[in-house]
């Protein structure tokens, strides 16, 4: 299993992302100004604040090369995963519905806050079950999800009562797309992968990733 | 250019007489410049160098001392870790947002300029009370500037402190410390060397920030009306502080550079001038040469504008096209603007023509050091603070009253607008432990904290400088950690005021009393003086930040209860005193005159053996006795663990229960690990930890205070934010 | 060559805390009688085309499901 961790100037989180990928699979950082995916299994688009949130958070971001092939990669069915930043690239690349909008109190937060799955049955959460809370640290300042319209099976993740700071439309925490093989969420599971740092259940995240690239493997 | 000049630009007439004998003529606008901003307190030190000589500055972990960009201490397997204190006092008082932000900007330059990657950030404020609407806007607006430069940098904030004192609310004070990691091998010096290497100027472009104060030197055509093209403030782009972190690093990586130096203070006149006195050699620089980002700027201002995001490196000729090929794929612009020399001298050309020429001695080396006048205050120099509780409340109303106040309720609402995760190291967040706590990549880990003192240095500032380096190892004991190295901030008024003097010299004495009682050498730091207005001055505060070892983070100490059934006992030589407490603030009392003795070798003893039980494991929790004495570590314990407890206190009285001091310790653990830890240091049972409320039984009377009662009052702060 | 003003707006209905602070704000500095405020953005640019301006927008400038935009020339 392979996960190819974008990295745009101004990302933050990306090595975050390559050590918790590495935790599952083999793990490498993709240069923004490359289009080579370099056979990446999966691809994951890194938090932090690409192109200083310039304009607007992920703006710039989606319009660099490596998202070109990147936007390719998911029109063929290819998993990719964004977390927080990496959630406003695609919203703004259209590969996600909704848009993020400032937190409703304007501070940036930063705190472990409990999610509550929605889908357990997703590329990104096939090995945990529906209902079950994960412990996992969100920490931004324009996390307020908003999609007027939007399908409600294409929630996967919601803030558990009283966990939601940012003010997001049904205390959303992470969508798919139709399909199914892309999904974004504002927390960040490549933080909650070592008992050293903190809670563990970020990790099986990537570990459904890789089980579903398995199973597609083994399938063909 | 004149007399005149010199003193609108902050030189004495004896200063300037001094810069004329060293020219062997009168200086040039450009050279005056240059000298006013070396030359000046913040650049020289001209008060405060002799003190802090006094400091005790060898380690056997040392690697790096006072005297580069940062200090380092060795932390085993070839790493070392870098780090620095400094402060932006005045500016934040100007424009708070981006003067703390610059702040944290600057000190992150500052360590990856000796090579370091930053990995940690950790602040010290202190601002007027929160009753005042000036101090609550300085907070708010210094706290987002912080957490607005470090998220976006993406360098974690493990900790900090934030207090509220009367005398700093004409001068508040921002510290940043800075913590990094390098490999030895990859430590960089900023001396310059070899004749004929190339001066490359890297990152943002330069303006006219932070120029402010040498305006005087306008050439006429620029006069009052454009008195916005010269902003006192300058402003931070931490997106373009993390090219250039990234560049410089890969820079290093490569082997490209000589030396690299970060612009700061009087920027390219002090970075470059610097470089040329320890490398002894000299410059020449090209003002055309430097990109700039307003037109028609002068020599001058080119020479001292204090633009942000900028570094100096010197690279051999036969690498600049590697250099500027790296800063390129950064996006961060390189120019090569000027070359080192034989001569030991400052030559600065604009195209062709040379427009200032200062022996670098003169302009480094010479800048006469004073001696301090010190001298006792005649009469207390602080009013009594306004009292805020009324006089004879019980022990429960007390306790939750301090719990309660600016300076004891929770930090929760400001240390969430800051990142402590990013970089994936860090074991014990704010709240967690009495020090932040980060792995290393040779699976041991470090403990950091930072901690100063005003009020009690003003009572006493031998003894309260002591405190302040006993309370900051007291913080890395509880965590496990074992000092490495301390870096300061000394935050204080006038020094040509006697009574300020004395304040200073005596806070260095003890400073470095207290530093060789724990073998901690001090690895740098900085000092801000002239802190003081029409009201009078800060109290004075140092502040030290120190950095400890770790073997085994995964067992890292808590100070939170966290086993029912536990004992909680209260270990250590603590001898508590109102005298100078948060209590006797809050009572409106003047500031006694002298704080009580303390045993630093028996503190020392004590602190030494938390560190070691909370490495074997043998104690569930430990928190250092502080503000608001021994009731509120309690009580801050069970907030932390989120469990009650039961305390039998017989007839404590009221120094007993919220009198303050060095060397206490609230642990809780098994009765036989706290009968063993009494065989070592003084340690008294005191209750054990019961699921449910505090319940205090003291002077007869049994107290129940709920944990919510306790979590309410400790949550005080956040209604500043509402 | 021309120098056009775009105004990005956040769109109506959707919640502009920022808006909502400088209202709240306003008052307390002893201004009275405001309402209904909103906080934006604005671009500025010098174009050789004007007429390419609204594809900026479109593509770049404006997210167009949270903001609305206005071009002024």
């Amino acid at each position: 299993m392979k996960f190819g961790v974008l990295q745009f100037p101004g990302s933050c989180d990306d090595r975050d992302a390559v050590q918790a990928c590495g935790r599952v699979g083999e793990a490498v950082l993709l240069w923004h100004g490359d289009r080579d995916l370099q056979g990446a299994d999966a691809i994951v688009v890194p938090g932090g604040f690409s192109y200083g949130d310039y304009l607007r958070a992920g703006a710039i971001a989606r319009f660099s090369p490596v998202m070109e092939s990147v936007i390719e990669f998911a029109n063929d069915g290819g998993l990719v995963l964004g977390i927080c930043n990496g959630f406003q690239v695609l919203t703004e690349a259209g590969l996600l519905p909704g848009a993020l909008l400032p937190n409703t109190e304007l501070r940036f937060v930063c705190r472990q806050v409990d999610l509550e799955v929605v889908d357990g049955d997703t590329a990104f959460t096939n090995l945990c079950a529906d209902g079950e809370i994960l412990s996992i640290p969100a920490k931004h300042q324009t996390g307020r999800y908003y999609a007027p319209d939007l399908d409600p099976d294409l929630v996967v993740l919601r803030y558990a009562t009283g966990h939601c700071f940012n003010g997001s439309q049904d205390d959303i925490a992470g969508v798919r797309n139709a399909r199914g093989n892309v999904f974004g969420l504002m927390p960040h599971p490549e933080h909650a992968v070592d008992p050293l740092t903190g809670s563990v259940d970020g990790l099986r995240i990537f570990e459904s990733m890789a089980a579903h690239v398995g199973a597609a493997h083994v399938a063909v | 250019m004149s007399l005149s000049e010199a003193v609108a630009l902050g030189l004495t007439e004896d200063e300037y007489g001094l810069i004329v004998e060293r020219l062997g003529r009168e200086p040039n606008q450009v050279e005056l410049a240059m000298f006013s901003l070396m030359w000046s307190e913040h650049c020289a030190y001209k008060h405060s160098k002799k003190l802090l000589r006094t400091l005790p500055v060898e380690g056997p972990r040392l690697v790096l001392g006072p005297g580069e960009n940062a200090g380092a201490v060795d932390v085993g397997e070839g790493w070392a870790v870098a780090f620095k204190v400094e402060s932006h006092n005045h500016p934040s008082a100007v424009e708070p947002f981006q003067g703390a932000a610059t702040g944290v900007g600057g000190i992150l330059r500052d360590v990856f300029a000796i090579g370091a990657r930053p990995i940690a950030v950790l602040d010290s404020l202190r601002f007027g009370e929160p009753t005042s609407e000036r101090s609550r806007y300085l907070l708010d607006h210094a706290v987002a500037g912080i957490g607005h430069y470090g998220n976006s940098i993406g360098v974690a904030n493990i900790g900090g402190e934030v207090y509220f004192e009367g005398p700093y609310e004409q001068n508040c004070l921002v510290n940043a410390m800075c913590v990094g990691l390098v490999r030895r091998e990859r430590l960089i010096r900023s001396a310059a060397a070899g004749v004929g290497n190339k001066l490359v100027l890297f990152g943002a472009s330069t303006g006219r920030d932070g120029i402010g104060g040498a305006s005087v030197l306008a050439s006429a055509e620029l006069g009052d009306a454009d008195a916005d093209k010269r902003p006192t403030v300058q402003i931070g782009d931490p997106f373009e502080e993390k090219k250039l972190l990234e560049c410089s690093l890969e820079l290093l990586d490569r082997g490209l550079l000589v030396a690299l130096q970060d612009l700061g203070a009087a920027g390219l006149t002090s970075s470059s001038s610097e470089m040329a006195s320890k490398g002894e050699v000299g410059v020449e620089i090209d003002v055309r040469r430097v990109p700039l980002r307003e037109p028609g700027m002068e020599p001058f201002e080119i020479m001292v504008s204090e633009s942000q995001e900028r570094m100096l490196c010197v690279c051999e000729p036969e690498q600049v096209d590697a250099v500027l090929e790296v800063c390129a794929r950064w996006d961060v612009g390189g120019t090569v603007i000027g070359e080192i020399i034989a001569e030991r001298e400052m030559r600065i050309l604009d195209g062709g023509e040379v427009v200032g020429r200062i022996p670098v001695e003169a302009l480094v080396d010479d800048c006469p050091l004073y001696d301090l006048a010190p001298a006792p205050p005649a009469q207390p120099l602080y009013p009594a603070p306004p009292a805020t509780i009324e006089p004879g409340l019980g022990v429960r109303e007390t306790l939750l009253a301090l719990l309660a106040s600016p300076n004891l309720s929770s930090r929760r609402p400001l240390f969430e607008q800051y990142d402590c995760l990013v970089g994936s190291r860090t074991v014990r967040r704010p709240e967690q432990a009495d020090a932040a706590v980060l792995a290393m990549p040779t699976g041991g880990g470090i403990a950091v904290a930072i901690d100063g003192n005003g009020r009690r240095v003003a009572a006493d500032p031998y003894r309260g400088a002591v405190e302040a380096v006993l309370e900051c190892a007291a913080n890395l004991a509880c965590a496990g950690g074992e000092p490495l190295g301390l870096t300061n901030c000394l935050n204080f008024g006038n020094p040509e005021k006697p009574h300020i003097a004395w304040q200073l010299a005596e806070a260095v004495r003890g400073l470095a009393d207290a530093c060789r009682a724990l073998d901690v050498p001090v690895v740098g730091g900085n000092v801000s003086l002239y802190n003081e207005g029409g009201e009078g001055p800060i109290y004075p505060t140092p502040v030290v930040g120190m950095v400890g070892e770790l073997p085994d983070p995964l067992h890292a100490g808590r100070s939170g209860f966290a086993l029912e059934g536990d004992a909680i006992a209260i270990a250590g030589p603590f001898r508590p005193s109102l005298a100078g407490s948060e209590l006797a603030k809050l009572r409106g009392e003047p500031l006694p005159d002298g704080l009580p003795d303390v045993d630093v070798a028996a503190v020392r003893d004590a602190q030494r053996a938390i560190r070691d039980f909370v490495r074997a494991g043998k104690l569930s929790s430990a928190h250092d006795v502080a503000e608001g004495g021994l009731l509120v570590a309690v009580a801050e314990a069970c907030l932390a663990g989120g469990l009650g407890a039961t305390l039998e206190l017989g007839d404590a009285d009221e120094a007993q229960l919220f009198g303050e001091g060095p060397g206490g310790f609230v642990v809780s653990g098994s009765q036989a690990a706290l009968r063993e830890l009494g065989e070592r240091i003084e340690v008294r049972v005191i209750g054990r930890v019961d699921p449910g409320d505090l319940d205090v039984t003291v002077g007869g009377e049994e107290l129940e205070i709920t944990l919510d009662a306790l979590r309410h009052a400790h949550g005080a702060l956040a209604e500043l934010f509402a | 060559m021309p120098r056009v003003q775009v105004l990005i707006r956040p769109k109506a209905g959707i919640l502009d805390p920022q808006g909502k602070a400088v209202e709240r704000a306003l008052p307390a500095l002893g201004f009275a009688g405001v309402q209904n405020v909103h906080v934006g953005r604005l671009v500025e640019l010098d174009v050789d085309d004007v007429s390419q301006v609204e594809a900026m927008c479109e593509r770049l400038l404006a997210n167009t499901l949270i903001e609305d935009y206005e071009i002024q020339s």
